[in-house]
């Protein structure tokens, strides 16, 4: 499919003028290259929208069903939320943060085959389309608090070390970041949670069980547990900031493990990814 | 006349010390004042009290027992046994006395270097001994220049701009830790001129609550009525930090007053909100090791300047721009006193030349008949001698010449001026 071939090349190219932009923006403060790297990026987000539709619609299901697919749709989530995140909260400097993982899983995405090969049986379900959009839209949060996490112990170095040339000035303030990385992981959870029990109902259906304690399920417990622990830590005992950060940055290493590591050795029964 | 100082201030005394030297309140200031110009040595005297220092200036006769009978006074009028003051004490004379009042004005003595509120007090205290007759000449002169060199310091140099930058830099970190200040608190531990500053600082710059903790009591009720605030005991103030996103410090102990065991229990009960302290006490009175905690951003006066201005050459640049300045004035000055010295032997030495021809002359004119013409004449021959006898050594004397004292001293043995030098 040629036509769908070139728009996800095009959004690629755009995705990184706009990764380069952001890169360029953490040298130098100017007013253009946030412009440049915002328009580039909604460039390449406008091309990657139509591609994941015409994959879909050419395909008769959600596209999200090999990890070509997978990690492409998942680079759009983490886009859509950045536009979101800067729309709302004009944080300076966020895209330097977060482009360049969202570009990462593009980049991966156009390594990997893109061939659609039929829908094996096992995954025709109502549910692949809860479960699997509602995990991607968890897993982009979690990666954005994670990018947002990454920034505030940057910035906490900064205010702690009391050297405050840098990013000082231009990084948001550490409450802000901290109050993002919480809301993002407020919206996160119940996503993930959703995705989880749709994922485990589908389980069910499928093989008869809720779950079969293979890896993949697993590491998906524990990233809920370890999202789990920064929600219930923050509310019960105060741990915001540098601790919460660092949970998060955690937490998102897990899925990044889980996702990488298992989808890409194709094993288990979960077998897309 | 001679000029000495005798005081303490932020480096030379603990705050126990200070507050019991300080002559709070005008009633006690003017008692002071009286009684120091009772001693039978001095002759004019401006007492200067703040948080920071307490500081005696005065003309004397002679400095060295001037300095006895002030030591014993500050010891016998605040109570204090003398072996306690020994350490706290500072006494300059002549040059160093002048080059330290147009520092301690100039601000670059105080604790914050460049904090304004001091040269408002050098100039109330000047105003206040004036207004009580405790000055004369040298005492006017020299507070007065203290006023126009601290004038000119401020305008020359960028001294003055560093207390603001630092009160400045104070807000910029609140708000990179807190974003917004609206509805933040603070705490004031320490009622210091410069923690002062910077809350007035935090105020316009959108805090809304405000509690002060002073060791003495009043004084804390009169900082927190003028920021709209509220005044704790000084011992409550642990407490207080619960409820307070920012603690300014300047207790002025002499020793830590917050540890971080201290601080680690008060962020239990905060469940971790953040604070932000800063400890612009010298020394310091909060333990560094409080900045290790999570969630806890300590700053002491050197971090904050080193955040005002990374380029430490220009700082010492205005620094010594600000010292040049008063090299300068202080000779200027010390001319102008030492001038005085020899105005009363020109008086003297011409009153005692006129005086002979006057004497001379009427004896003359007594004795003998001369009409008015001749009287005349004669007046004025004498009158012209005497001053081209007495215009060398008078020249000589109004010249900047290093032998000056000399000449003086000889003049007066010569002439036999020795009966009033005033």
């Amino acid at each position: 499919m040629p036509m769908g071939a070139i728009t996800f090349d095009i959004s690629l190219a755009f995705y990184f003028c706009a990764m380069l932009f952001a890169l360029l923006d953490l040298s130098r403060s100017t007013k253009i290259l946030p412009r440049l790297m915002l328009m580039s990026a909604y460039l390449g987000f406008g091309f990657h929208t139509i591609y994941i539709f015409y994959s879909g619609f050419s395909a008769g299901h959600v596209p999200f069903v090999n990890p070509h697919q997978a990690t492409s749709f998942f680079a759009w989530c983490m886009f859509l939320l950045f536009f979101v995140l800067e729309y709302r909260y004009k944080l300076g400097l966020l895209g330097s943060f977060i482009t360049p993982f969202a570009f990462a899983f593009m980049f991966i995405s156009f390594l990997l085959p893109a061939g659609m090969s039929p829908l094996p049986p096992i995954l025709r379900s109502q549910w692949l389309g809860v479960h699997t959009i509602f995990a991607f839209l968890a897993n982009a949060a979690f990666a954005m608090a994670a990018g947002v996490g990454v920034m505030y112990l940057v910035q906490e170095h900064y205010v702690k070390s009391k050297n405050l040339g840098g990013l000082f000035a231009r990084l948001p303030s550490l409450h802000v970041l901290d109050e993002i990385n919480y809301r993002l992981i407020t919206i996160g959870f119940p996503m993930f949670t959703v995705a989880i029990i749709s994922g485990s109902i589908w389980a069910d259906d499928a093989w008869g069980s809720y779950i079969s304690w293979e890896p993949r399920q697993v590491w998906a417990i524990i990233s809920w547990l370890i999202f789990g622990i920064v929600l219930h830590a923050r509310f019960l005992a105060g741990w915001r900031g540098r601790r919460a950060a660092l949970l998060t940055i955690l937490g998102f290493l897990t899925i990044i493990g889980a996702f990488a590591g298992l989808a890409l050795l194709h094993k288990g029964q979960h077998v897309f990814l | 006349m001679r000029i000495i100082v005798a005081g303490l201030n932020h480096k030379s005394a603990d705050v126990e010390v200070r507050e019991k030297l300080a002559f709070s309140g005008p009633d006690r200031l003017e008692k002071g004042l009286r009684a120091l110009r009772a001693l039978p040595q001095i002759r004019e005297a401006v007492i200067i009290s703040t948080c920071n220092r307490v500081e005696m200036y005065m003309s004397v006769e002679e400095p060295g027992e001037a300095i006895r009978q002030v030591k014993r006074f500050i010891s016998s009028f605040h109570d204090i046994p003398a072996g306690l003051l020994d350490k706290a004490l500072y006494f300059y004379e002549d040059t160093v006395a002048v080059r330290h009042i147009f520092r301690v004005a100039s601000s670059l003595d105080s604790m914050v270097v460049g904090e304004p509120q001091i040269l408002g007090q050098v100039k109330e205290a000047f105003q206040f001994a004036l207004d009580k007759k405790a000055t004369g000449v040298l005492m006017n002169r020299l507070m007065k220049k203290a006023i126009s060199v601290a004038k000119r310091v401020r305008t020359e140099t960028k001294v003055a701009e560093n207390a603001v930058s630092i009160s400045f830099a104070a807000v910029q970190l609140a708000r990179k830790i807190f974003n917004d200040l609206a509805g933040k608190s603070v705490l004031l531990l320490g009622a210091g001129e410069m923690a002062e500053l910077a809350a007035r600082y935090l105020m316009t710059n959108g805090i809304s609550a405000i509690v002060v903790a002073n060791r003495t009591f009043e004084r804390g009720c009169e900082l927190a009525r003028a920021f709209g605030g509220r005044a704790v005991e000084f011992d409550l103030f642990k407490e207080e930090m619960i409820h307070s996103d920012i603690v300014l410090c300047s207790t002025g102990a002499p020793d830590y007053v917050l540890l971080k065991q201290d601080v680690h229990e008060i962020m239990k009960e905060r469940k971790q909100r953040p604070v932000f302290i800063i400890d612009i006490s010298v020394p310091r009175n909060i333990d560094p090791g409080v900045n290790g905690l999570g969630n806890v951003y300590l700053y002491n006066v050197d971090d904050l300047q080193g955040v005002v201005d990374n380029n430490r050459d220009e700082r010492g640049r205005e620094a010594s721009k600000a010292e040049d300045i008063i090299a300068g004035e202080v000779e200027v000055f010390e001319r102008w006193a030492a001038s005085l010295e020899t105005v009363p032997t020109i008086v003297a030495f011409r009153q005692k030349a006129l005086q002979i021809g006057e004497d001379e002359l009427e004896r003359l004119f007594h004795k003998s008949a001369f009409d008015e013409k001749e009287q005349e004449a004669i007046r004025h021959a004498v009158s012209a001698v005497i001053s081209k006898l007495i215009h060398p050594p008078t020249a000589a004397l109004k010249e900047d010449a290093e032998d000056r004292d000399m000449l003086m001293a000889l003049m007066r043995k010569l002439y036999d001026l020795n009966g009033d030098p005033e």
